[in-house]
């Protein structure tokens, strides 16, 4: 049993866990305290999302729904999961990813190709936005957090100034890949048959998972990965080994954006949504892709769940009670979740020193006995 | 034209309040990413003061009561970052990042759960303060004078005063250079980076009240308070940690804030056809070209961003 808690993964697994349960716990208290009669309703409608539906077809449908925006969660999940490797916080993830979305929306509905050409065109657009950051970082000293920022921002008003173009004549959002480009929509393959025929579930979740197996591999087996991580742990021990740590800042971040733009595309080329012109803010994929990333434990694998668990909730803020609460709950949950994140290494730390600590005393005992 | 300078000097006051907070926190050692969240509860602070004080209520003691109530707030918010980061040793970009997510979504359930109590069918996340904002200006000709002004401008005098000419100022920057060092003369690196995160939360909640009682009167929570907490670390970076170089960095700043609300106003900007979103922007733009110029000779605290660790040298 120690021995299992030794384990880094575990550890991981563990604290993970508490993370949920804590933040469900802190959710439900100010649940209780809006209105304590329906509390443990609406935290339930949260946990149970489309198992709320009592027929099959209803739950398949929104079993597809939910997993239709995991797959773009898991790629900024992963976009980030894979800049942190290399020892930089890409929180231009949701920038990226709102880039990747106005790309492939004017790929698809001004441009009319066909969506594998509109998905490329996004990870193009993606790569060089994130070499943006990782240019200002390698060349003039800006701190990565800092012009993400600015640029998620940047991205957002440029997204809809050009998306502007191509939008509905009587309301903000743009035009119906359906009725007007109908080849930009991505395939499903006969994956829809599996979920009731939900035609939004399309080969971006397969794609997104294969991405993060990609990732897994890319990190732990291969050259190019380790020198990345080495840039990552010490930037002038990686330099003194001859690695170009200044090229690795700029590939990374170019990679990040990569991942996180094929996000957008990924969940816009579905046609499950359309993009508003007017929108103010940046949209929260990418900020919840920091808390996929280190829910998952910061492992490619472990995202894959943590992607699919926040999604799940915040679908599941849905459901709650309308007349007692928002479903900005999910939200505030999800939120509490990434905060409590920010204590993992604490709690690895007491969960390693525990056992140490009781180790000792066995052996102490064990001593104590040969005398 | 006035209504330019009006709003320049709106902005640039409500830039420069959070940026001397982030400044403090910085200072301290302490990155703070999570001012736009703090400015939210701020603002969600002053405006539920706003709205249950009584209308009747004579302007200085509504005034004095809606900023104290945007100081609990966010004093009682960053002690969420200050215990994290400080005690616990968390990641300080992942608990910033998580302040501002949970600001905004904090907001809109209390405000909405607020709303429905009231009439069971608005469900929106809207305070209204038509009529307490009128406290907290006065006329002068058309000028729109704004009671923050002078708030921003006594905050600039303090933050210089007692970063610079005080010992608690001076202890508190020593901790954010060299900690350790500042631990060996027996000073309390806990003591200091916490009151470097709490005293970031009082300016950062005076900005976030402030802002949302420029131009409007009423908050739409769900908002947030759009990317202002962001501008103000640029504004801060720009600024050199210094609190005059903020305060001219922020008329910069709160002077293209002001364009994008005011342009149409103006004849030969209007002329030149540019959609808003350009006007939107260009803080950005701006802020993202200065820093490429300007941080290689960072004079960013030394040890910040890194956990305090008794035992480093």
């Amino acid at each position: 049993m120690r021995k299992i808690l030794k384990n880094q993964g575990v550890q991981s697994l563990l604290a993970s866990l508490i993370c949920i349960v804590l933040g469900l716990f802190i959710g439900f208290i100010v649940l209780l305290f809006i209105n304590p009669n329906g509390a443990w309703d609406a935290i339930l409608a949260v946990i149970k999302n489309f198992f709320t539906y009592s027929r099959t077809n209803l739950q398949l449908k929104n079993f597809g729904n939910t997993l239709v925006q995991t797959a773009p969660l898991l790629m900024c999940a992963l976009s980030v999961l894979f800049c942190y490797k290399v020892g930089l916080f890409n929180i231009g993830a949701a920038g990226q990813y709102v880039i990747g979305a106005c790309a492939s929306i004017y790929a698809a509905l001004a441009l009319g190709l066909p969506w594998w050409l509109c998905l490329i065109i996004a990870i193009v657009v993606g790569c060089l936005y994130g070499a943006i950051v990782g240019l200002l970082k390698a060349y003039c000293n800006v701190n990565e957090v800092i012009s993400g920022i600015m640029l998620n921002w940047i991205g957002l008003y440029t997204t809809n100034m050009i998306l502007n173009s191509v939008k509905e004549e009587t309301s903000p959002y743009t035009l119906h890949l359906k009725d007007h480009a109908a080849s930009s929509i991505l395939p499903t393959l006969g994956l829809e048959k599996l979920f009731a025929g939900n035609s939004a579930v399309s080969i971006a979740i397969p794609l997104a998972i294969i991405t993060a197996i990609v990732l897994k591999v890319l990190l732990d087996q291969t050259r190019f990965g380790y020198e990345l991580k080495a840039t990552g742990y010490n930037k002038n021990a990686a330099k003194y080994a001859g690695m170009a740590e200044k090229r690795n800042i700029i590939v990374t971040l170019a990679i990040g954006g990569a991942l996180a733009a094929a996000g957008g595309a990924l969940f816009y080329l579905t046609d499950f949504e359309q993009w508003s012109v007017t929108s103010s803010t940046v949209p929260g994929m990418g900020f919840n892709g920091i808390a996929a990333a280190f829910l998952g434990g910061l492992n490619p694998i472990g995202t894959i769940f943590a992607s699919y668990f926040i999604q799940h909730i915040t679908r599941g803020g849905a459901y709650v009670d309308k007349t007692l609460y928002s479903s900005q709950i999910s939200d505030l949950i999800s939120a509490l979740i990434i905060y409590l994140c920010g204590f993992v290494g604490f709690m690895k730390l007491a969960m390693s020193r525990r056992i140490a600590a009781k180790e000792e005393k066995e052996q102490a005992a064990k001593k104590g006995a040969k005398e | 034209m006035l209504l330019l300078l009006q709003y320049t000097l709106i902005f640039s006051s409500i830039l420069m309040l959070v940026a001397l907070g982030g400044c403090f926190s910085e200072h301290s050692g302490v990155i703070n990413l999570g001012l736009e969240g703090i400015m939210v509860i701020g603002a969600l602070g002053g405006a539920l003061m706003m709205r249950y004080l009584p209308v009747q209520m004579n302007a200085f003691a509504t005034v004095a009561l809606v900023v104290l109530g945007a100081i609990v707030f966010g004093l009682v918010y960053s002690s969420l970052l200050a215990v994290a980061c400080i005690n616990f040793k968390a990641d300080q970009t992942i608990v910033g990042t998580a302040l501002n997510i949970l600001g905004t979504a904090l907001a809109t359930v209390l405000v909405k759960a607020i709303n429905m109590k009231v009439n069971p069918d608005d469900v929106s996340s809207t305070i209204q303060y038509v009529d307490q904002k009128k406290k907290f200006i006065e006329y002068i000709g058309s000028f729109e004078f704004n009671w923050f002004l002078v708030i921003a401008v006594v905050a600039l005098i303090v933050a210089y005063v007692v970063l610079y000419k005080t010992k608690f100022g001076l202890r508190m920057m020593a901790c954010g250079e060299h900690p350790q060092a500042a631990a060996s003369v027996g000073i309390s690196v806990y003591k200091m980076r916490w009151s470097g995160v709490l005293i970031s939360g009082v300016f950062g909640a005076l900005g976030g009240i402030s802002y949302i009682l420029a131009g409007v009167s009423e908050w739409k929570f769900e908002n947030g308070v759009a990317g202002f907490g962001f501008l103000s670390l640029a504004v801060m970076i720009f600024g050199q940690w210094k609190p005059f170089r903020i305060a001219l960095a922020a008329l910069l700043f709160g002077l293209f804030r002001a364009l994008s609300n005011v342009y149409i106003g103006i004849n030969f900007l209007n002329a030149l056809n540019i959609p808003s979103t350009v006007y939107n922007m260009m803080p950005y733009i701006i802020s993202l070209l200065v820093l490429a110029f300007t941080s290689k000779s960072s004079k960013a605290p030394k040890a910040e961003g890194i956990p305090y660790d008794k035992g480093q040298r």
